[in-house]
């Protein structure tokens, strides 16, 4: 537990303070076959020290949409949105040059790779403190006391000595330690996570994402986290925001989403992953057949109809929004949601170990 | 499962790479695997679980006669591997690679890869092969208008199911799976274990099933061996492993599984951040230095087995009584 001292400079009232504001966010990129639609009005909002977790599988347009929220699309991408506003202020209408003043100081962002990620020629000092050059008037010595004391708080030892060193010199689970000091240089108030510890051991993950917590408590930062792993989202997030061809198709509070999802999507997800002890051992694992449908072009009534379950003849052509369920959890589905819910606890039932 | 005859059979296995430290600094000895022993019957599917660089990858190619052992000895069917000419294991072990995408030859279509392994063993005649890469494609569940395409039109799922069916057409007896599911979707992951499962109760294959996903171990194998630091830190039934894991590194592991149960929160696998240099192997026992329950002769002497072959840890809290 981190002392109260500790944590009063950061967490002011500002607890529901929305930081991120996301309204019907598209993007589309143009391919050889056409034009791919790979977010189609997304929307959700982050507060002031909330985790929230976008969850999908590959191609379901989560990292197009953190990729949207920093304006780091490739070249050609159009972004259009009803509204993409960071504290308050919009983001549209921002230049190049007014964007790159904000991103690395009050929005920054946590890349998958530690191994890419960082610049293999710079020292870890150089990279640490060129956040702090780019966005503060501050001196060479302070700067670099400020990086040796981050260092130090994401929990590598020795921080006077790997500020000279290279980032070869230094683990996966080192060097994405460094990311996230890097990350936090300026104090950010929302930190964009795409996958930031896909790549690492277990155990390491465990600790990284122990750290993130920790960090977030202390700087009571928003926190977008972009992940594909279902067991993270349950430990880490505060809310989910399930995505599939584009689409938001769920969203809640994580213990709704977990204990009564709604979604056929979400409760198929739910059901593919072995949990140990509970699924049964050698028995079979639920399992979503079909593809995931091209995004190149419109997709006309519910994207998922051609792997759902229970699917109705509506589903093909009406277009379905999201429904709300009691003011945060919200679903896009024609599925009334006791229904939806009874079939997933029929289900889960079953799926239980009898022994 | 006890009573079956043991199909492979890796003996005190070591496996030193030279590494060459700079112009001046002469070459040095890594340690890629220290000393490992396991013993497979038939039927049986090891889950082999530990971290990047624990040397999981070299013992899979050990397995597969891709490398040679430094020293010590792999017995497939009570012959020695060395002694033994690799047409004749490739026969008997195929390997299923983690990354569909780079196991798979661009320029070749899905139906010549799979019977790749029959042209290259000269088994059969063309009608045969041809019938053989039908029956198979079925099992993995493969439509055959795949035959003629390349794989570049496949998604992962489907390129992981031509691995799969490269891999069991030579109707192998032991399977060598490095993480054969972590490159996919979820959805897609549990279709492929799926499959491997139900693949193996046909064939009545062994598998040796390497990941760094406890969770799918858990549920996919019969036993389980943690791999520290090249080498065997506790091998245990997956039952028991997981209701009572002895080694302080294997209770890490598990702790650091991030089930999807929201109340639970984010686990601190108490564990520090000093990895063990390949290079210059720490003294005693190699995971003391992280260790949260080390006690003083962790540091000066290597622990040695306690259990018996197949159900063993190598840590001093378990070993006898220290002096």
């Amino acid at each position: 537990m981190i002392d109260a001292s500790a944590t009063a400079v950061a967490v002011k009232p500002l607890r529901a303070q929305t930081v991120l504001e996301v309204k019907g966010l598209d993007v589309r990129l143009p391919t050889q076959s056409g034009i791919l639609h790979a977010v189609r009005g997304v929307s959700f909002d982050v507060a002031l020290g909330e985790t929230v977790c976008v969850v999908g599988e590959s191609g379901c347009g989560k990292s197009m949409t953190s990729l949207a929220i920093m304006g780091l699309l490739p070249n050609g991408a159009v972004r259009t949105a009803d509204r993409l506003a960071f504290s308050g202020k919009d983001l549209t209408g921002l230049t190049e040059r007014q964007m790159s003043d904000l991103r690395g100081d009050k929005l920054s962002m946590i890349f998958q790779e530690p191994m890419t990620t960082l610049n293999p020629v710079y020292t870890i000092g150089d990279q640490l403190t060129e956040p702090l050059f780019r966005h503060r008037r501050i001196g060479r010595q302070e700067a670099y006391e400020k990086a040796e004391a981050i260092l130090e708080r994401v929990g590598i030892s020795g921080a006077k000595r790997r500020l000279g060193q290279y980032p070869h010199q230094l683990s996966g689970g080192l060097r994405q330690r460094v990311v996230i000091a890097m990350a936090l240089m300026c104090e950010p108030q929302l930190v964009i996570a795409d996958e930031p510890t896909t790549a690492l051991d277990v155990t390491i993950q465990a600790q990284i994402l122990h750290l993130l917590k920790q960090l977030q408590r202390e700087f009571g930062m928003g926190m977008l986290f972009i992940t594909h792993d279902l067991g993270l989202v349950a430990r880490l997030a505060d809310r989910v925001v399930v995505m599939y061809a584009g689409q938001v198709v769920e969203s809640g509070p994580a213990k709704d989403i977990f204990e009564r999802p709604v979604h056929p999507y979400t409760q198929g997800l739910l059901r593919c992953i072995p949990i140990p002890g509970r699924t049964e051992r050698g028995g079979r694992l639920g399992a979503i057949p079909g593809m995931v449908p091209s995004l190149i072009g419109g997709i006309e009534g519910c994207s998922f109809r051609s792997r759902c379950p229970a699917a109705l003849p509506r589903c093909a052509n009406e277009t379905i929004e999201l429904q709300d369920l009691n003011g945060s959890h919200s679903y896009r589905c024609v599925l009334d949601a006791a229904a939806g819910n009874d079939a997933w606890k029929r289900n889960a039932g079953s799926m239980e170990k009898t022994a | 499962m006890s009573g079956q005859s043991t199909v492979l059979e890796v003996q005190d296995v070591t496996r030193t790479y030279q590494v060459s430290h700079g112009l001046f600094g002469g070459n040095k000895e890594l340690r890629a695997l220290r000393g490992v022993t396991l013993s497979l019957k038939k039927g049986e599917v090891l889950g082999i679980v530990g971290e990047s660089g624990c040397g999981k990858s070299t013992l899979a190619r050990l397995l597969l006669a891709l490398d040679k052992p430094t020293t010590g000895d792999i017995l497939l069917d009570g012959r020695p591997v060395s002694k033994t000419k690799t047409g004749i294991i490739s026969r008997k072990v195929q390997p299923i690679f983690q990354d569909p995408y780079s196991s798979l030859n661009p320029r070749k279509t899905i139906g010549s890869i799979i019977t790749l392994p029959l042209r290259v063993h000269k088994i059969g005649n063309a009608a045969s092969q041809r019938e053989a890469m039908l029956e198979i494609m079925d099992r993995v569940g493969l439509s055959t208008r795949f035959i003629n395409s390349y794989p570049n039109q496949l998604s992962g799922g489907q390129r992981q199911r031509v691995a799969i069916a490269r891999a069991l057409i030579m109707k192998p007896e032991v399977v060598i799976c490095d993480e054969p599911t972590s490159a996919l979707d979820v959805s897609v992951q549990s279709q492929i274990l799926n499959m491997l499962q139900d693949l193996q109760v046909k064939y009545n294959l062994t598998y040796v099933f390497i990941s760094h996903n406890l969770a799918v171990v858990e549920h996919i194998a019969t036993r389980v061996a943690v791999m520290y630091f090249g080498r065997i830190v506790e091998q245990a039934e997956t039952e028991a492993f997981f209701r009572n894991p002895r080694h302080p590194y294997s209770q890490a592991l598990l702790g650091s599984v991030l089930t999807p149960d929201p109340e639970l929160g984010v686990p601190d696998p108490d564990l520090g951040t000093v990895f063990p240099d390949p290079l210059n192997p720490p003294v005693g026992c190699a995971f003391h230095p992280r260790c949260p329950k080390r006690v003083t002769v962790c540091d000066q002497r290597h622990p040695e087995p306690t259990g018996d072959r197949d159900d063993f840890v190598e840590c001093h809290l378990f070993g006898p009584a220290n002096s």
